[in-house]
């Protein structure tokens, strides 16, 4: 049974302070629903079938009041204790100093900046240090999103108007999947994000990578491709640090092809992949805002896809 | 009313056969059901509840189809059987069809349907309010579900969370919702008036407050619930509605609204929904129990107050389902040991009944295999709904399919098969035949397996990362075998349930019927002879048991032979008793009307206002609205408050009773209460929203905005106080038969209404508020539309008195009217204290 609870978007598969704790509680919540549920059932198979006779009706009130009342007062009690013992420590802010990661979620994609680093634009990636307090300070531009990676922790919802805020401590590094767990529109099936915990050392490394401008495409079809990115308005949406592309309404493309996937979760990165999002955006995620560019042709289509896989 | 201290039990001589047979006749004569095509003009509780219970199990069939939809497109990852918008579509639909459109009607349509046989009453106390509530609810249902074929329907979830739902979704769906369902909430909240009456006025002499069935027990606590739990839902339905269709932004963050007062008055109503659905359904058990282990319910007065503990409680977890909004951790703390608390009466009310069958002989039968597969599989959804209370797990279980497991094993464990044991309990109650115990084996088998199949490994599925609602789900995730099972459970499960269709509607002409009370059972309702008489009982017998079929010896024969009350209709006209709320002492022979369109064509117009307004043809809407005013006030005029032949009756065992009563005695009085607690909840919601937006905001009311005054509001509040203080002397003038003095008091309170209503709109006015550009405005006007909008209500009931008074349909003796009216100044009056209060004399002390 726990061999089906692994997985990279798995509660029961924990890999941060918070989800290790609330796995704890779930496993003793479900070996004590267990007992409980065979005592009850139990009883009541024994009353209609094995033992259909009278019985005492003095008897049967202390079962009433015990079996009903004081029992379940006392393992309530119990598990209240337990449970809200931890509360404090899932909703408190991360210390201060702790690293802060802004994400506001949009119909249907997550856009991530890091405070300290002002120029990181993120999409669709998390990536963060194993070991420490990380907090995350959520908001929304449109609907109500809901903030969730299974495998560090609980969930947070992203509401219109407010900020509200979710501490995660991870503790071990490795890849995983978070989602939006709150209803916010047609695709919201497809708003998936990656999250990659990561030691100190290579974290820091990333992140001054992820603050350079974008790289100079090298070969002739990269360069071709980022003629067409230009050309065909793709920089109204989308920014590339480095080049006269700075639009704001998407997602940020300065480091788009060192991700894992694209469309938030919707496709592995790879130039087939960029290729097919370009011209079947509403087919691959419906209803999202992005234009099908399916007039783009084969060669230039091509030439685009290299370029932006080339973006590491 | 005097006789009763003397307790006659029965006569002791039964009338000559002779005189039964004419006794019988003119009963029958009475109570006849139309036939032809004025059949559906019956308003008689058994054929508006049968048909009522047949729309919403369609319903039920219609949500399950969607469900099965559901399932094919998540049978495996990346499928595209059903596109997004659609899955959306039908995700919201299914969940807004079995809440709105199953879940609650059938509890009501089946009490419509029982309550009277178990309460010995030959019908309810507003027959026409049942047919008009029932109208509404297909006119309603067939539009909001039709929407679905025209690839129109709501698609922002069965909770509707804005800012999703006001400004993302152009289309005319979440209107629909809006719309359509709070038509069903009206018709919802009208029957549940009707039950509460029912239980509290229309109960046989002598059946005592602690001998009442706990089934009605049950409908008493729950349709109290729909009293208090639908209206915030409606008050945020007309806020949503109002930003939808005119742009008043109270859920607009950029012009000081929030979202997150949509959630609180969608949770304070659904949560206790959540109840409203599964008490009944402990009820139905509450019946089954006893009689197959033939001995009386053990711990009644516990299972009472855990049921009442339960409805209290039910309005304080709400939050629950907003654990993770972001609220500061000691509100998620307190509703999360709320939360768990609730457990407790929960598990006193299973405890009861598994002490009952301990108690008792146990006979194995289809209802108590339904009745022990509720039980069995309620547990886990009660074990997993404590699991999901403790905030820091539901955390991680919140919003996803964790949750579609928890709640269907709460729905369908303490609500679907219970339902099913109900129906095979009750079918031959209302049709004279039993239904099959050889297919209720087969189906109850299937529906368990299917059901468990489907339902458990989704939490599971949830647990390992998948969220709710989505319409598809990435190969590899974890959970692709997991939906695949689900999948094929549910086929599973909807097999059981065509065969229970197929046990309901197979031909059974050759099958004999059964004969009378085929379980043995205790209770009242099982008096009915097979097939049933239109008369609902014979003699009204007086109850010194709660199982008086038990208890009581000669029972049946002396109900038959007419030795209790009302054994004649000597009149030809429809007869019941109605008796004292604590003690049920005979105090009045109330005359129900009989079968009518009226109710038809005020329910068409009714819902013609609300469908054509979704469309926003507003002139057809309020064409619409003022036929259905119209046809009210004609089946008013001419189905309420008649004046009888004479004052009082003979009811039988030397008891006379009046038959025209005012005031507390009425049930028109009692309606008249309960309707405008229901009304003065919903007017609490919209006050919750001010001051819910004066926590949110710094400044509230904001700087910008004058406000309305002082002077305007302040001279419509003294204007309508006085027309308040007419009309009481109103009523008293026209008690004192100082007729004059009656229509002069009534015209000034009308001339003074008139005035306080403008005073009232003239302040916000005069200001220049424009609720378009923030919500404070916006909420201003809202309370002073709610108010105007009761005011000219107001004005319409003073001037149908004095009408009534001038046709001689009201006299000084005769004087409910103006006694209904008068109750409900006292709450118009309140209303407007209120209202004035917030909204000039807040800003004074904020």
């Amino acid at each position: 049974m726990l061999g089906g609870c692994a997985g990279e978007q798995s509660a029961l598969d924990p890999a941060g302070r918070g989800a290790e704790q609330i796995a704890a509680l779930f496993w003793w919540m479900l070996g004590g629903a267990v007992v409980i549920w065979c005592i009850v059932v139990g009883l009541a198979i024994y009353a209609i079938r094995i033992a259909p006779g009278p019985h005492d009706d003095r008897q049967m009130r202390l079962w009433v009041i015990g079996g009903g009342a004081v029992i379940p007062t006392l393992v309530l009690t119990v598990l209240l204790i337990y449970g809200l013992s931890m509360l404090p420590g899932l909703v408190r802010a991360a210390p201060e100093g702790s690293l802060q990661v802004d994400v506001v979620g949009l119909q249907w994609w997550w856009q991530v900046r890091y405070p300290a680093s002002e120029s990181v634009k993120l999409a669709n990636e998390i990536r963060i240090p194993v070991g420490e307090p990380v907090q995350f300070n959520l908001t929304s531009a449109d609907v109500i999103h809901s903030f969730w990676i299974p495998a560090l922790g609980g969930k947070v919802d992203m509401v219109p108007g407010r900020e509200t805020r979710l501490t995660l401590e991870p503790t071990r590094t490795g890849r995983f999947r978070g989602v939006c767990a709150e209803y916010c529109g047609a695709s919201h099936a497809l708003m998936a994000f990656d999250v990659v915990v990561m030691e100190r050392a290579a974290f820091d490394e990333w992140l001054a990578a992820q603050q350079e401008p974008a790289k100079e495409p090298q070969g002739p079809l990269e360069v071709r491709g980022r003629e067409v990115f230009l050309r065909r308005g793709c920089g109204a949406c989308h920014a590339v640090r480095g080049t006269r592309a700075d639009g704001v309404i998407g997602p940020d493309l300065t480091h788009v092809g060192g991700r894992a996937s694209l469309g938030a979760g919707t496709l592995e990165n790879s130039p087939d992949a960029f290729r097919k999002w370009i011209a079947h955006t509403s087919r691959t995620k419906p209803a999202v805002r992005m234009p099908d560019f399916d007039m783009i042709p084969e060669a230039d289509m091509r030439a685009l896809a290299a370029y932006l896989e080339s973006l590491q | 009313m005097s006789a009763r201290d003397d307790n006659p039990t029965r006569d002791d001589a039964a009338p000559s056969p002779e005189r039964q047979r004419e006794q019988e006749e003119r009963l029958l004569a009475a109570w006849k059901t139309p036939t032809g095509w004025r059949y559906w003009s019956a308003v008689n509780n058994s054929e508006v509840g049968m048909w009522y219970t047949a729309a919403s199990c369609l319903f039920f069939l219609f949500g399950g189809i969607l469900a099965l939809l559901m399932r094919v497109q998540l049978a495996v990852p990346g499928n595209d059987f059903l596109t997004a918008d659609r899955y959306n579509q039908i995700f919201t639909m299914h969940g807004s069809v079995m809440m709105f459109l199953f879940a609650v009607p059938i509890f009501e349509a089946f009490s419509i349907m029982v309550l009277p046989e178990m309460l010995g009453a030959r019908d309810l106390p507003f027959p026409r309010l049942s047919a008009y509530g029932f109208y509404s609810f297909v006119i309603g249902g067939i539009f909001v579900c039709g929407s679905v074929f025209f690839d129109a329907a709501p698609k922002g979830g069965w909770f509707m969370y804005p800012p999703l739902t006001t400004s993302y979704q152009p289309g005319i769906g979440a209107d629909i919702w809006l719309l359509g369902l709070s038509f069903i909430e009206v018709a919802s909240i009208a029957a549940a008036v009707e039950l509460i009456v029912g239980v509290l006025k229309c109960r046989p002499p002598g059946m005592r407050i602690h001998l009442i069935p706990l089934y009605s027990w049950y409908i008493l606590v729950v349709a109290g619930m729909i009293l208090f739990a639908f209206p915030p839902l409606i008050a945020g339905d007309i806020l949503l509605e109002m930003e939808r269709a005119f742009d008043w932004p109270f859920f607009d963050p950029s012009r000081g609204g929030d979202p997150v007062l949509w959630q609180h008055l969608f949770w304070i109503f659904g949560h206790p929904e959540v109840y409203i659905v599964f008490l009944p359904s402990v009820a139905l058990m509450a019946m089954i129990v006893p009689t197959f282990a033939r001995t009386p319910i053990v711990g009644y007065s516990w299972v009472v107050l855990a049921a009442v503990g339960t409805g209290f409680l039910s309005f304080g977890l709400w939050v629950h389902h907003m654990f993770t909004v972001g609220l500061p951790g000691v509100t998620i703390g307190l509703f999360s040991a709320a939360s768990q608390a609730v457990a407790i009466p929960t598990g006193v009310q299973l405890f009861c009944f598994l002490a009952t069958l301990l108690a008792g002989r146990v006979i194995n039968s289809v209802p108590i295999m339904f009745t022990f597969a509720g039980l069995a599989t309620f547990i886990i959804g009660g074990l997993t709904g404590v699991m999901v209370a403790v905030a820091p797990f539901d955390f991680q279980a919140h919003d996803t399919y964790f949750v579609v497991g928890h709640l269907h094993y709460v729905l369908v464990g303490g609500t679907i098969f219970p339902i099913v044991a109900g129906a095979y309990y009750y079918f031959p109650l209302i049709t004279g035949k039993k239904l099959s115990d050889r297919l209720g084996r087969i189906a109850f088998w299937l529906l368990l397996i299917g059901f468990n199949i489907t339902f458990l490994p989704m939490h599971w599925t949830g647990l390992t990362g998948m969220p709710r609602r989505v319409f598809t789900y990435p190969a590899n995730a974890g959970y692709d075998l997991l939906n695949m099972v689900s999948t094929v459970g549910a086929f599973l499960l909807a097999a059981g349930f065509v065969v229970v269709v197929w046990d309901i509607v197979r031909p059974k002409g050759n099958q004999p019927y059964s004969e009378r009370n085929p379980w043995n059972a205790g209770t009242l309702e099982w008096l009915a002879e097979m097939p049933d008489r239109p008369w609902g009982i014979r003699s009204i017998p007086i109850i010194e048991s709660r199982y008086p079929l038990w208890d009581q010896s000669d029972f049946a024969r002396d109900v038959d032979e007419g030795r209790f009350y009302l054994p004649d209709a000597e009149e030809g006209l429809r007869e019941t008793l109605v008796t004292s709320v604590i003690d049920a002492r005979p105090m009045q022979c109330l005359r129900v009307p009989g079968p009518t369109f009226l109710t038809f064509w005020s329910a068409a117009f009714t819902g013609g206002m609300f469908i054509f307004a979704t469309y926003h043809w507003w002139w057809p809407a309020i064409l619409s609205g003022l036929a259905a005013l119209a046809t009210i006030l004609r089946w008013l005029w001419t189905g309420t408050a008649w004046i009888p032949e004479k004052d009082e009756k003979d009811v039988g065992l030397g008891v006379t009773l009046p038959i025209y009563v005012s005031g507390p005695q009425a049930v028109g009085w009692w309606a008249m209460f309960i309707t405008m607690l229901a009304d003065m909840t919903a007017f609490i919601a919209l006050v919750f929203g001010y001051f819910f937006y004066w926590t949110i905001h710094e400044d509230f009311p904001p700087e910008p905005y004058p406000g309305p005054g002082a002077l305007w509001p302040s001279c419509g509040a003294v204007l309508l106080m006085s027309a308040w203080g007419l009309t009481v002397f109103a009523k008293r003038w026209n008690r004192d038969a100082r007729a004059g003095a009656f229509y002069a008091a009534a015209t000034s309170a009308v001339v003074a209404c008139l005035a306080g209503g403008a005073a009232l709109v003239q302040g916000p006015l005069a200001a220049g508020l424009d609720p378009t550009t923030h919500v404070y405005p916006a909420i201003v006007w809202v309370l002073i539309g709610w108010t105007a909008l009761h005011v000219a209500l107001g004005i319409l009931m003073l001037l149908y008195c004095m009408a009534r008074r001038f046709a001689g349909k009201m006299t000084a003796r005769h004087d409910a009217d103006i006694t209904n009216v008068t109750l409900y100044w006292h709450f118009l009056a309140l209303t407007v204290v209120i209202t004035v209060g917030v909204i000039v004399g807040f800003p004074l002390v904020a």
